[in-house]
């Protein structure tokens, strides 16, 4: 028997009392919120501290407790929340557990315990991470990518303790996105309701599901990294850390290669990145097509081009690596394969392009920052393509080139589709619409501001300004113009952060006081806007699970009065609709209404 | 509270729970299928960790401090004790696979008998490993005496590790046979315990004939993984 035939045969019971519906719930939206606010409360301290280093890089000395230690934990720590905490626990946790199961009709995920299960060990993750600001030495200032010896060498803030609790709140969320993974990738293949064929599927859900199968396979390269690491650091065993002089004394290791760490990291680092950026792609697919009420451009194309983006993100990693020493051809061999990744994602940017192309576009703030996610993941991507060439990467690595072009590609172009999602799928999640002036201009201060943050660190990068310095003073080859372009970006990066308080406050203020939005305000096909209620209850569906019979991009349909067609929509209700939509022109003719044409 | 398909992924032992009815069958099918789907992937996930692990231990075998774990002066001089573990691992498998076959028939005490023999040769496993690494510390080849020293600790502790989930399978199977439950639910539980354990005897095997192999076997390995 289908899934769908044993779903609607069984009984939906709601839990009952408070605990079991909203703390050790086990329903995938509760659990999606759960997963969604820890990220944005975690991913909030990341944005402070990223002020705090601004701070010190625009206005040397402003702050009195910044010193060498305190910047380098700040940026180790707001990288690392930023990467894995906020984006990955978002796009997977977040938009993965509220949309998957809606989205392909099913009650639930197909292991709800084990979905919660997921959430709590993230919670707990998150927990100890942010214990580490509280251990002995405050967490680690080794850079997000923790490359030892460093890392676990006397010398470096949060040697003793901060890189312990960082290793192991790695491995905690390791389990945790394990746990999730299995859900989301099992629920997309068996849970699949009536007719909901995997070229049905919606975009959001393919970008989520190749993500989590990245994020399955590339996550045990980071967990292999951070164990061997971690006997290193503890038990004294040589895998990354060579023979050492530290502080005037030889260490007791010797022999380890921390090439072999970085080649593990970027194994695990660079899929990451597609971890986060394929949810984004799938995503803002839905709110292009939706918002500019067109065929999405080229469906097959699109998923062809996510399974593939998917499968070449394994073959890149060592293009982080160059300045590390390899042997040429790799370097060749990882430099093609850099450029060859470029193909499909042109081929999703064009495609975005052609969707947008004679589309109804309806300049609603969920379509702005998907407008505006296409030119910043352009402009992102075009730096990458500098940076993946060994000629040109060498001289910029390490500057603030590669600083502009990875917050460009893989912060903010992200960070602009979560944002649109939310704006578009607040509705569904809470039954009310979030303010529209609010989001307007939240989005242009952010839009307009984030550009103003990382469009100059182009050019601090081409001056040679070298990343991951706690202080720019009194270096020859850094001009007084670079210091200025550096207390503007500051002033810029304020702005934007504060503004971020516009969203927050929009964002609970909607929850009681939003416009009530109805079941669908978007008109939009795809199967979680036609829950018989909104938000969804428990079991999502009712008695009966919805029947697909198209895809969920029929938008501007000819021939008939609505301009869009609904997933459900069965050929014999097109037929209704258009014979309607005849007889409604018939009507209005001046043939047929001789006195009204006269 | 009822459940709901899905739900009832999660509580597997609910005792005589009239899943001998037509529709139930189904569900349990259902059930079955999808844990099945999940344990492939979960095994997917293990192996890309084993893989990278056993890349990582090629690749560092090629450095000139690494100790021949098997050589005469070596830690594993003598093997008996890993193959008598690795012969408690293969009949811990034979085992699970033979309470698979008998709880489709329907057999109860076979499948009793044959699950019970299985989780105990498991449990023997482990105990053998921990024994071997009291007797490497006793002989003073503790884990940071040399890193094919430190890899062997870390990839026999991880599998081990990875065994001890699988009786955490075992046990919740073995509850249900001790409850009495219908025995479409045991062997619903039985056979995603099955394709887990013989995968991590598959790995085990690998991992085994490796950290028993000479440090030429790795050279041959490195050079045709091109980390030579």
């Amino acid at each position: 028997m289908a899934y769908a035939e044993l779903a609607e045969s069984e009984e939906i019971h709601e839990p009952k009392s408070f605990i079991t519906r909203y703390i050790w719930s086990q329903d995938h939206k509760v659990i999606a919120v759960q997963y969604s606010l820890t990220a944005i409360f975690v991913g909030l301290i990341a944005l402070v501290l990223s002020g705090l280093m601004r701070m010190q890089i625009g206005f040397p000395g402003s702050l009195e407790f910044m010193d060498a230690s305190t910047y380098y934990q700040a940026m180790t720590m707001h990288g690392m929340i930023m990467v894995i905490y906020l984006l990955t626990a978002l796009f997977l946790g977040g938009f993965g557990n509220y949309l998957i199961p809606l989205m392909v009709g099913a009650r639930d995920m197909v292991f709800p315990y084990v979905n919660m299960l997921s959430y709590w060990f993230y919670l707990l993750s998150v927990i100890v991470l942010i214990a580490s600001f509280f251990a002995p030495g405050g967490p680690t200032g080794a850079g997000w990518t923790l490359y030892p010896p460093q890392a676990i060498t006397q010398g470096t803030p949060g040697a003793d303790w901060g890189i312990i609790l960082m290793l192991v709140s790695l491995a905690i969320f390791i389990v945790a996105a394990t746990m999730g993974g299995l859900n989301y990738v099992t629920t997309v293949l068996q849970a699949r309701t009536h007719g909901m064929t995997l070229f049905r599927m919606p975009l959001t859900v393919w970008g989520i599901f190749i993500a989590t199968i990245l994020a399955l396979l590339a996550f045990p390269a980071l967990f292999v990294s951070a164990v061997m690491m971690m006997f290193d650091r503890l038990l004294g065993t040589s895998f990354f850390m060579p023979a050492i002089i530290s502080l005037g004394q030889p260490l007791d290791h010797e022999g380890g290669s921390p090439i072999l760490f970085q080649h593990l990291f970027w194994f695990f680092g660079h899929p990451e990145v597609y971890i986060v950026a394929l949810p984004a792609f799938g995503l803002v697919s839905d709110l292009i097509s939706t918002h500019a009420r067109k065929n999405i451009f080229g469906y097959r194309m699109m998923v062809w081009a996510i399974i593939a983006i998917g499968g070449l993100s394994f073959v890149v990693w060592a293009h982080h690596m160059y300045v590390s020493g390899m042997n040429p051809y790799f370097g060749f061999f990882f430099a093609t394969t850099t450029l060859i990744i470029a193909v499909p994602t042109a081929l999703k940017v064009y495609n975005w392009v052609l969707t947008l192309w004679r589309g109804n576009i309806h300049l609603t703030v969920p379509m702005l920052f998907a407008l505006a996610f296409i030119l910043t993941f352009l402009v992102g991507g075009l730096t990458g393509l500098f940076l993946g060439n060994v000629i040109i990467d060498v001289p910029l690595s390490d500057t603030y080139f590669v600083v502009a072009h990875f917050h460009m590609v893989m912060g903010v172009a992200p960070i602009l589709v979560v944002f649109g999602s939310i704006y578009h799928w607040y509705p569904k999640i809470t039954g009310r619409m979030m303010n529209e002036t609010l989001g307007q201009i939240h989005f242009w201060i952010t839009f307009l501001g984030t550009y103003a943050i990382y469009f100059p660190m182009h050019y601090l990068g081409f001056l040679g300004m070298p990343r991951r310095y706690y202080a720019y003073e009194d270096y020859e080859f850094i001009p007084q113009s670079a210091h200025d372009l550096n207390a503007f970006i500051t002033v810029a990066a304020l702005v934007v952060g504060v503004s971020q308080v516009l969203f927050l406050f929009n964002l609970f203020w909607s929850l009681k006081h939003g416009k009530k939005s109805g079941g669908n305000p978007w008109r939009a096909n795809s199967l979680e806007w036609l829950t018989p209620d909104t938000p969804p209850a428990h079991g999502n569906w009712g008695a009966r699970l919805p029947v697909v019979h198209r895809w969920a991009y029929d938008y501007s349909v000819p021939g008939i009065e609505q301009d869009f067609l609904p997933q459900t929509c069965t050929e014999e209700e097109l037929t209704q609709l258009k014979l309607s939509r005849t007889a409604m022109d018939s009507a209005s003719s001046p043939e047929s209404n001789p006195e009204g044409g006269a | 509270m009822a459940l709901t398909p899905q739900m009832r992924t999660l509580d597997m032992g609910e005792p005589g729970g009239g899943w001998n009815s037509p529709d139930h069958a189904s569900e349990l099918q259902w059930r079955l299928r999808t844990t099945k789907v999940a344990v492939r992937i979960l095994l997917a996930v293990v192996t890309s960790l084993f893989m990278l692990f056993l890349v990582t231990y090629i690749g560092r075998s090629q450095f000139s401090d690494w100790l021949n774990l098997t050589g005469p002066l070596g830690p594993l001089a003598d093997t008996s004790i890993l193959w008598w573990n690795t012969l408690a691992l293969i009949l811990a498998s034979v085992s699970l696979q033979w309470a698979r076959m008998v709880s489709r028939k329907g057999h109860r005490t076979l499948v009793m008998v044959s699950t019970m023999t299985a989780g105990m040769l498991a449990g023997a496993f482990i105990v053998g490993q921990m024994f071997l690494w009291g007797r490497l510390v006793e002989y003073g080849f503790g884990v940071a005496i040399n890193p094919a020293i430190s890899f062997f600790y870390l990839l026999t502790g991880l599998h081990g590790f990875h065994i001890m989930g699988g009786l955490l399978a075992w046990a919740r199977s073995m509850e249900k046979i001790w409850h009495k439950s219908p025995m479409q639910v045991i062997n619903a539980g039985l056979e995603p315990c099955a394709i887990y354990w013989h995968y991590l005897l598959f790995i085990w095997l690998v991992l085994v004939s490796l950290l028993t192999s000479s440090p030429e076997t790795y050279a041959t390995i490195a050079a045709l993984c091109g980390l030579r």
